[in-house]
């Protein structure tokens, strides 16, 4: 993205700080210097929108749902939600004070599956570092995380009646050294080229 | 005698060496004076008597102290080693039981995996011939903590032992002292003073460990959930739950290195000196 963008705009220099969204905000709110912040869900831009530290109205970039990620091979046989309640597997859940858990704990709801977790990750990547490593058999989290995991990791569908979509509002910060710069680049993300890159990595069209 | 002398006495130190330090003091008491500033006193009884914040509160001492533990009986023999045995790649050896301090400790849970988890080149074998697994486990924590904590110990040790004496160790063992025995009665009785720093360095070191614990044993409240864990997941939804739970976090630090200061800290009461030939 960074490099479409500036290929279109060579003054323009994109530096990204990827971290969990809750994390995000509590640094944007406590000044850190960010034009543009994206959430991987719409309560955490509510906490930015409601410090009042944003410029403009939140847009709607992207969309992303979950998928059961799994080790390569898919060894332990997982086909759906329903098999994360056996107690001999071990499981590993974000915590729900990040998006990918009350996504999670949201869709074992809708699916009226039992899951005793081994752990509670603070942020996806956890969660996706431990089936990557083999030390937890499944995890729920993002469609675009199982695809960023590449050859490492597979993902197994869940049904869309009981997924849940995720929106990934985007906004100027008001504290932001380069607004118009900042709104550029949001301009670029919505365009087609960007929601051309976003597919590439599996997200959704807002 | 004298040093004792000079310690409680006044001592006047040049301006700009008195300015620079309390530069550093205020340095250190400022982010605590904002913690203070923004604890909201009015709800933190609650917050304290909160089953969680209790369970992670006692799951970090527990933790803590048997990561003590372990560096201390592991620490100190290594220490003996790489300070007293002149053997080929000492230099490395040294380096690499340090590693665990530079190393981020998230980069050093990972590594955990790959050495003792289940796909780990010896945890394999501890899974399948003992059914043992520590990632997901408070053995795990304890694993993790002493990883990263251990190499305080060990530094501060050596270079105790470095600077002692050797010649006690000579006058005990011509006197027919057995080697254990002056390892015992001699050498651990001088190094005391260092001993207790680097035990309390390395428990401060472990009670704080967060990215180590959090990769490789994970977060699980009752199981893994150490006192950093939950003030740091408390952040992202309860900031002021969070600001309590690391005040209590430092006062029990505070409680224990203050209490410990003195009585640890002291010298021997009886110094052994040996005037310089």
């Amino acid at each position: 993205m960074a490099e479409a963008f500036t290929a279109e705009h060579p003054d323009a220099n994109v530096v990204f700080n990827f971290a969990g969204s809750s994390e995000l905000v509590t640094q944007i709110i406590q000044g850190a210097p960010a034009d543009v912040f994206v959430s991987a869900d719409d309560l955490n831009m509510t906490k930015l929108t409601d410090a009042g530290d944003n410029a403009g109205d939140p847009v709607a970039v992207a969309k992303n749902s979950f998928a059961i990620i799994v080790e390569k091979g898919n060894p332990q046989g997982i086909v759906g939600l329903g098999d994360l309640a056996n107690p001999d597997l071990i499981v590993v859940l974000c915590a729900d004070t990040v998006p990918c858990g009350k996504g999670a704990t949201k869709i074992l709801e809708n699916a009226a599956v039992m899951v005793t977790p081994a752990s509670f990750e603070d942020k996806v990547k956890g969660v996706v570092t431990k089936v990557t490593a083999g030390e937890a058999d499944a995890g729920i989290v993002f469609v675009t995380d199982v695809k960023a995991a590449g050859d490492d990791a597979e993902g197994v569908e869940i049904p869309a009646d009981v997924n849940v979509i995720s929106n990934y509002p985007i906004v100027v910060t008001k504290e932001s050294p380069n607004p118009v710069a900042g709104q550029v680049f949001i301009d670029f993300v919505a365009s087609d080229a960007g929601q051309a890159i976003l597919a590439t990595y599996g997200f959704l069209a807002p | 005698m004298s040093r004792r002398h000079r310690r409680g006495g006044r001592v006047s130190l040049p301006i700009p060496v008195l300015a620079l330090a309390i530069v550093a003091v205020v340095f250190f008491a400022l982010p605590l004076v904002g913690l203070l500033w923004r604890a909201p006193w009015s709800s933190s009884w609650s917050y304290l008597t909160d089953d969680d914040s209790l369970t992670a509160l006692r799951l970090s001492m527990v933790c803590s102290l048997w990561a003590t533990a372990l560096s201390i009986v592991f620490g100190v023999p290594l220490a003996w080693l790489l300070a007293r045995v002149d053997f080929p790649g000492r230099a490395v050896v040294r380096a690499l039981c340090t590693l665990s301090m530079v190393l981020p400790p998230v980069v050093g849970g990972v590594a955990l995996f790959f050495a003792l988890g289940r796909r780990g080149i010896v945890g394999q074998y501890l899974d399948r011939w003992f059914d043992l697994r520590l990632p997901f486990t408070t053995a795990g924590v304890v694993v993790a903590q002493t990883f990263v904590a251990m190499p305080f110990l060990v530094i501060t040790v050596e270079a105790s032992l470095r600077q002692l004496d050797l010649r006690f160790d000579d006058a005990s063992r011509t006197l027919g002292a057995s080697r254990w025995y002056t390892f015992r009665r001699v050498t651990l009785p001088a190094i005391r003073p260092a001993l207790a720093a680097g035990a309390v360095l390395a428990w401060a070191r472990a009670l704080g460990e967060f990215g180590a614990t959090i990769t490789f044993a994970g977060n699980f409240p009752g199981t893994t959930q150490t006192m950093p864990l939950a003030v740091y997941l408390a952040l992202e939804t309860n900031p002021e739950q969070a600001i309590i739970l690391a005040l209590l976090l430092i006062a029990v630090s505070f409680a224990v290195l203050v209490g410990l200061r003195d009585r640890w800290f002291r010298r021997p009461d009886h110094p052994i000196a040996m005037p310089s030939p």
